[in-house]
């Protein structure tokens, strides 16, 4: 997986890369390889997502500063790149057309989540 | 589909069927054409695009080279990652994790903060004349298909002038052809002979000032660019005039030479490679000759009249930051420029509310940016005060955990990751100051001196 000409930092299956309630100032975007998103309640592990490269994860921390909301681990050897905080925020703010994208995903995963609900309620 | 003016003669906007011109390919063509579709479709609105673009970027050498050092600087990695655009490993040359400063007293290595590549070195083109065989994908060419992927059009005619016709741009090109656009944007760089296309327009534009710089490919293979330069941009402080500064850069087989600077000629070159700093960075039976070599236009100070009604100019054209980041500049006037067209309009009052601010910021920047540079030319010719930034460099990189006062400036001037007003707000904090005369300080006690932690 490592290569000279690939940007971001390396990790190998199963490392984490966000832990669920750690604080966070960053979010990242899978490079290479895919990661699952893992939120522990009560002693159980539920996969909330599966994400690939070009997806980005840890978005909520550059907007609130609460804990991280979930785990995020690598499934087999995945590049991620991370997004300061504070380049992202300086840049919104000389360019605010910079979110769209991101709010789009958070929709689009809203959208997800309101679907799971419904078929859970049924 | 040409379509008449909707608020009055004066206030020009896109409409559903617009018609869009983008005359040349490279970054800041490309940038303009990939982001003008994509917000335009989340407007609901339908231009057509058309990137005329003669240059084939997958061939090797000067047919399909934008001459430039290609590197792309950490904030323009994370930007360009947040808008979806991800460079692939082919594309990227080396991904950096850090600089490496030469200077007439010594050497420091700067690491990036975070322990991640998050710099890139790219070819413009698809490499240098002696390449056989490309094994790495052009950066502009990588950009190009992107623009194409959203649904621009790519013309591989040349344009030969662009004309008034019925108050709309006119594109001629060299195969006989003529069609009528309701926008015209020009990404075509500040080579001289370019401005020609633009004569019959009679624009108040004024073409920005320019300077030469340098670049020089040698082939070292993968090996001895492991060996002789690593992961790392090596950036060289000397005292040689007219020579701003100089760096050698790692990019898959090769090592990219780059000199910036005011009065870069052929006797500066020679001067700077027969230096002992530079001889380092190069196996010895290396042909100082080089195999590829070029001596391109540098903006040094942005062009006046960089847009009217139905025109605007981006990139190294209009505006572009000074000595660094150049690519990241385009990403900022094009992004600015698409913005303007399809929230705003495209009459010179619509550029001046909205474009005009992004292409100050860069020039005002700069303005900034000449003051760092004369620090950065006292400094490198006065043995004492750059035995002080040595030192203090070297103190914050054996200690990563404390604050990384002068590493962060050196990191910023030389990656373009920062504008250069933050940079010079953090030069003045009575912080620094008071860290950076006390190792100058040191650097002259004799004591102190024999403590220094110089490599060289």
């Amino acid at each position: 997986m490592t290569t000279r000409g690939s940007l971001g930092r390396d990790y190998d299956a199963g490392a984490v890369i966000v832990q669920q309630g750690e604080d966070g100032d960053c979010m990242y975007v899978i490079q290479a390889g895919q990661v699952k998103v893992v939120r522990e309640e009560n002693g159980r592990e539920v996969i909330l997502d599966v994400l690939d490269s070009g997806d980005f994860f840890g978005e909520m921390a550059l907007f609130d500063r609460e804990p991280r909301a979930a785990s995020v681990l690598a499934i087999g050897q995945t590049k991620v790149l991370t997004i300061d905080k504070k380049t992202f925020l300086r840049r919104i703010q000389e360019d605010p057309t910079l979110a769209f994208r991101l709010v789009e995903k958070m929709s689009g995963r809203i959208r997800e989540l309101n679907k799971k609900l419904s078929k859970g309620n049924k | 589909m040409i379509i008449e003016n909707s608020k009055d003669t004066n206030m020009p906007e896109l409409q559903n069927g617009s018609k869009v011109a983008v005359i040349g390919g490279g970054p800041a063509g490309a940038f303009f054409s990939f982001f003008l579709i994509d917000l335009a479709k989340r407007m609901d609105l339908d231009v057509h695009v058309d990137i005329f673009e003669p240059r084939d970027f997958f061939k090797p050498g000067p047919r399909g080279c934008n001459m430039c050092a290609g590197i792309i600087s950490e904030s323009l990695i994370q930007t360009l990652a947040t808008e979806g655009i991800n460079l692939p490993p082919k594309v990227v040359q080396r991904g950096i994790d850090s600089y490496v400063l030469y200077t007439s007293t010594g050497k420091t290595q700067i690491k990036t903060t975070i322990d991640e590549k998050r710099i890139a070195s790219v070819y413009r083109g698809a490499g240098p004349r002696d390449l056989t065989k490309a094994k790495w994908k052009s950066f502009d060419g990588h950009l190009l298909e992107l623009a194409i992927g959203k649904g621009a059009r790519h013309k591989k005619a040349k344009v030969a002038g662009v004309n008034w016709r019925k108050g709309r741009p006119e594109i001629k090109t060299n195969d006989g052809e003529s069609d009528l656009y309701d926008l015209a944007v020009f990404a075509i760089g500040v080579n001289p002979a370019n401005l020609k296309m633009i004569e019959e327009l009679q624009l108040k534009y004024r073409p920005p000032k320019t300077a030469k710089s340098h670049i020089r490919e040698f082939f070292l293979g993968q090996d001895r660019v492991n060996e002789y330069l690593g992961n790392n941009v090596h950036i060289f402080l000397l005292p040689i005039p007219g020579l701003e500064y100089a760096a050698v850069i790692p990019k898959g087989d090769y090592a990219t030479m780059c000199l910036i600077g005011n009065g870069v000629d052929g006797d500066l070159v020679n001067s700077f490679i027969s230096t002992l700093q530079a001889r380092r960075c190069l196996p010895e039976e290396v042909d100082p000759k080089g195999s590829c070599r070029c001596s391109p236009f540098i903006n040094m100070k942005a062009a006046v009249g960089a847009y009217s009604d139905r025109i605007v100019f981006i990139g190294d054209c209009g505006a572009t930051r000074l000595f660094k980041d150049g690519i990241g500049a385009a990403y900022k006037t094009a992004k600015a420029a698409a913005t303007t067209a399809v929230f705003q309009g495209i009459s010179e009052r619509d550029w001046n509310r909205t474009y005009l601010p992004t292409y100050r910021l860069i020039e005002n920047d700069n303005k900034i940016g000449r003051v760092v540079f004369a620090v950065n030319g006292f400094i490198k010719s006065r043995k004492y005060v750059l035995g002080g930034l040595l030192r203090m460099v070297n103190g914050e990189q054996q200690r990563p955990d404390s604050p990384q006062r002068m590493s962060g400036v050196v990191w910023d001037t030389f990656t373009g990751s920062a504008m250069y007003r933050n940079i010079f707000k953090r030069t003045i904090h009575p912080s620094f100051l008071f860290r950076f005369s006390w190792n100058t300080v040191r650097e002259i006690s004799p004591i102190g001196r024999n403590q220094a932690t110089k490599e060289d």
